[in-house]
């Protein structure tokens, strides 16, 4: 049976480039809009932590940017792996757009543990599993993008990071349950799909809204920067100028 | 609510050093990396138009 959506009309840059400008606006929207309501949550409903006490707020920032890090990651290497496959383009550049991001998210995810590191363990960085692991991350990142970079053709970059990105895959399990397959200084999960969450309420939402945030700003960005990466590597396709533009081109010549 | 004035927000029960740095690193993140992508893309966008332009001497070359 027919879905009704030919999936096959929006697989080339020509259908992927005007789609990808049209939802960009409404996943920008629903970033800022979740951002400050998460914000709002985190800093003004949620309660102190009897534990932590007002340290623990580092988590609304923490937490997402380490779930995006690895998230992202698995996403970049599922077009990596597509663009392998059926050696489409528009699936190399997806996964050429969500690098960056990744490596992003990947810094920020260590950076906020350093902070937060400080004042509950007296150390902005131990060399346990957990870190250490996301730290490999941020290099597996660094590797797809500089690969990419140090190869001229285009073709050959695209296929050579792609192998690097599926490769490196086997890092995120890693570093997923680090927590509990080795003793680290790092806390175990608080949230689990298994027993739920350990967490107030409302201290849950916070966390929540502020990961569901970064995923439409990730969305948002990587659609922009797929955008410039066809733009770049096909010369921007001439719809993306108004006709009076091309107009006015045309005149000058 | 649990801030009894801004300075006591502020202070984050002495805690405003790490949480405000990561928040403002993270902001300053987020922000860099939007403003970079538009200056990209503008510079796409110019390439391309001098591109339009300058094809007529191309061929005439």
């Amino acid at each position: 049976m027919s879905t009704g959506i030919n999936w096959a009309k929006y697989s080339s840059p020509q259908a992927l480039y005007p789609l990808a400008g049209r939802l960009i606006p409404w996943f920008s929207v629903a970033a800022v809009a979740l951002m400050g309501v998460g914000l709002y949550m985190g800093f003004f409903v949620a309660p102190t932590d009897f534990q932590q006490g007002e340290s623990y707020r580092i988590i609304f920032v923490h937490v997402p940017a380490a779930w995006m890090s690895m998230f992202l990651y698995v996403v970049m290497a599922v077009w990596a792996g597509i663009g392998l496959g059926l050696n489409a383009r528009p699936s190399f550049m997806m996964a050429q757009a969500i690098a960056p991001t990744g490596a992003m998210f990947t810094f920020l995810a260590l950076l906020t543990g350093a902070m937060w590191g400080k004042p509950t363990w007296g150390a902005w960085w131990v060399w346990d599993a957990r870190l250490t692991s996301e730290l490999i991350l941020l290099f597996q990142y660094a590797g797809v993008m500089l690969l990419r970079t140090s190869i001229d053709d285009v073709r050959r970059a695209d296929r050579s990071s792609a192998v690097f990105a599926l490769v490196g895959v086997v890092n995120v399990p890693i570093i997923y349950f680090s927590v509990q397959w080795w003793n680290t200084l790092h806390q175990g999960a608080s949230v689990s799909m298994s027993t739920g969450s350990k967490m107030a309420a409302t201290m849950l939402t916070a966390m929540l809204l502020m990961t569901l945030a970064f995923w439409m700003y990730s969305i948002a960005i990587i659609l922009s920067r797929v955008r410039c990466i066809m733009a770049e590597r096909e010369s921007l396709p001439a719809w993306e100028e108004k006709p009076v533009t091309i107009q006015k081109i045309a005149e000058a010549r | 609510m649990q801030w009894g004035s801004a300075s006591e927000f502020f202070a984050m029960g002495g805690y405003g050093v790490y949480v405000w740095t990561s928040y403002v690193v993270t902001a300053l993140c987020l922000g860099w990396e939007v403003l970079a992508l538009w200056r990209r893309r503008a510079a796409a966008r110019a390439e391309h138009r001098a591109m339009l332009l300058g094809g007529a001497d191309e061929t005439a070359a």
